[in-house]
């Protein structure tokens, strides 16, 4: 990945990241901390990586992902929305009655959402699923999963880990989204999971450490995942909650409020420096 | 003849299984639910997830994304009420192709007792929106069924029973319409609603009540959701009085199903057999049936009883 390819992941990202705080803003309700946290991700998935098709959404052999951790909605529909698969304009109209932008993405409503989450932990048993499906098929798609360092809390996920080394799915890759806050706090203050990198590895899973910010990282770390056979990988990207706007990083505050209209006007404007530095560049 | 519903639920696994479209999810109960069945032919498209139900749950959501239609299997009590939220959440909200196989319900699961009876699950499975709820009489009506389930896009729950039970369709004639309830005995005086194991009750109950003069229609319900409400109103504007029978809690259950439609449509008297709002507890299946008021004798009682206040 080049400086110029960089620069435009990351002009693609911030773009998506303005998206984040129209609609959080807009609907007066919504998860901004944690998508702006995984934008980087979500950006380098969708335009560096993924086999997907705007115009065949259903397309049998695109890749998949599933926002496990789905309050982060607004991160997916800004980029679902910038790779064509709805008009970005609907993403103001965010948790309206008359919008098919649910709160938490529905796979039946939105076009390109692969499963609908919500709630917290069976998005990754989904994912397991679609990766056991593509070994039964023989297909040679990927399937992704994002998951919350909070929502780890859950039983669940590590049934499916468990699960998916069992079956030997190398043809799924899930990042964990390592922000280190949820709601209540810090995530060793409210239910401490660690020590995560080394329950991921006991769980047979081959772990790879990142950057979640760094977009060289993230794509060398998916593509190292690719490489690995018989195992299924786990990118525990360390990630700053609100990453892009300087109030709202590191402030579990953040996890599920919406700015009025003075910090949206703050935050956008924020963004839009970056932006213009960018340009400058 | 007696044939366990979970025994011909495995068999019509079997039977449908060369459509390579079939998947088949166990939670470590194969011998039990009798997934073994397909197991055994088509032991690729099997996979045993272990005791994790909400995670076999999820991830059955998971490969029907993928186009594949979906038997997830356990017990009754897992199913429903551990995997609850998964199944309501992954399968029904995005109304998945995944067919959940239920057995082990209800009292007849006999000596494991209370924490593995299931008398709830008719109750929070119906109350799912896009979910159907089958719960077939016997053996001949549970392939009938599976093979509806299969060939019908969408979330199912089947609610299949451990102890053999008497065939009371014969194969050759037996016909299954979805959603249509069957009316097994006519008659004049009542009508018995029966689902599931106590179909075969209710029939003895029909052929009591006619020594002694009273007419009762029989009709099997197999489809709980969505019900059959001209079957349940016609029978009330033609008999004037119904008992339900279940072999589940009479709160939210079948009989509750029937009360609703009872109560918007043409109110007649009405009483419930089922289970009175209590755990079952360890014993032989005969045993518990008396026990917990589930026998014939008890549904003929609850007939004669409902006849007193009928106008």
């Amino acid at each position: 990945m080049d400086e110029k390819r960089i620069k435009e992941l990351k002009k693609q990202a911030t773009i998506i990241r303005k998206h984040v705080i129209e609609a959080v803003y807009n609907a007066n309700s919504g998860h901004p901390g944690g998508s702006l946290s995984s934008a980087d991700i979500l950006t380098v998935l969708y335009f560096d990586v993924m086999r997907v098709d705007a115009n065949n959404p259903q397309w049998e052999d695109r890749d998949r992902f599933v926002l496990s951790k789905g309050h982060c909605s607004p991160v997916l529909y800004g980029t679902l929305a910038e790779k064509g698969f709805f008009p970005v304009e609907e993403i103001k109209k965010f948790r309206q009655a008359d919008s098919f932008l649910e709160g938490h993405p529905s796979m039946r409503y939105v076009p390109g959402v692969d499963m609908s989450t919500g709630s917290l932990g069976q998005g990754i048993s989904a994912a397991v699923g679609m990766a056991l499906a593509g070994k039964l098929d023989k297909k040679d798609y990927y399937v992704y999963a994002l998951l919350g360092d909070g929502e780890i809390q859950e039983g669940q996920v590590w049934e499916a880990l468990m699960c998916a080394s069992h079956y030997k799915l190398d043809n799924l890759i899930a990042f964990l989204d390592y922000n280190g806050l949820q709601i209540d706090g810090k995530i060793t203050d409210v239910m401490s999971p660690e020590p995560v990198i080394d329950k991921f590895e006991a769980f047979g899973w081959n772990v790879i450490v990142i950057d979640a910010h760094d977009y060289k990282e993230i794509k060398e770390a998916i593509e190292e995942g690719k490489k690995t056979k018989g195992k299924p990988t786990m990118i525990v990207a360390k990630s700053i909650k609100g990453k892009g706007v300087s109030f709202m990083e590191n402030e579990a505050g953040w996890h599920g409020s919406a700015p009025n209209a003075e910090q949206r006007d703050e935050a956008i404007a924020q963004l839009d420096e970056f932006l213009k530095k960018l340009e400058v560049e | 003849m007696q044939v366990a519903t979970r025994e011909a639920y495995g068999k019509a696994l079997a039977e449908i299984g060369a459509d390579e479209k079939i998947v088949v999810l166990d939670a470590d109960l194969s011998k039990s639910t009798k997934t073994d069945l397909f197991k055994n032919k088509y032991p690729e498209r099997f996979f045993n997830m272990g005791i994790a139900e909400g995670n076999m749950m999820a991830t059955a959501a998971g490969i029907a994304t993928c186009g594949k239609t979906v038997f997830a299997s356990t017990f009754a009590m897992f199913a429903s009420g551990r995997a609850f939220e998964q199944v309501r959440n992954s399968i029904a909200y995005p109304s998945l192709n995944v067919k959940i196989g239920a057995t082990h319900a209800g009292i007849t699961v006999g000596e494991d007792g209370a924490s593995h009876q299931c008398i709830e699950d008719i109750a929070v499975m119906r109350a799912i929106p896009n979910m159907t709820v089958l719960s077939p009489a016997d053996a001949v009506e549970t392939r009938h069924a599976v093979i509806a389930a299969y060939k019908t896009e969408g979330p199912f729950y089947i609610r299949l029973a451990r102890l053999a039970t008497p065939v009371i369709f014969d194969e050759s004639t037996y016909k299954f319409e979805l959603g249509k309830g069957v009316t097994v005995r006519e008659g004049s005086d009542v009508t018995i609603m029966a689902t599931g194991v106590m179909v075969s009750e209710a029939l003895k109950a029909v052929d009591i009540l006619k020594e002694e003069g009273i007419s009762a229609r029989l009709v099997n319900i197999h489809t709980i959701k969505p019900i059959d409400k001209d079957i349940i109103i016609k029978a009330a504007r033609e008999t004037g009085a119904i008992v339900t029978c279940e072999e589940h809690n009479i709160m939210g259950g079948f009989g509750s199903a029937v009360a609703e439609v009872l109560v918007q449509n043409c109110p007649v008297p009405l009483r419930m057999v089922g289970v009175q709002d209590k755990f079952g507890k360890s014993g032989k299946p005969a045993d518990l049936m008396k026990m917990f008021g589930l026998t014939a004798g008890d549904i003929v009682a609850n007939v004669k009883d409902v006849l007193k206040i009928k106008k």
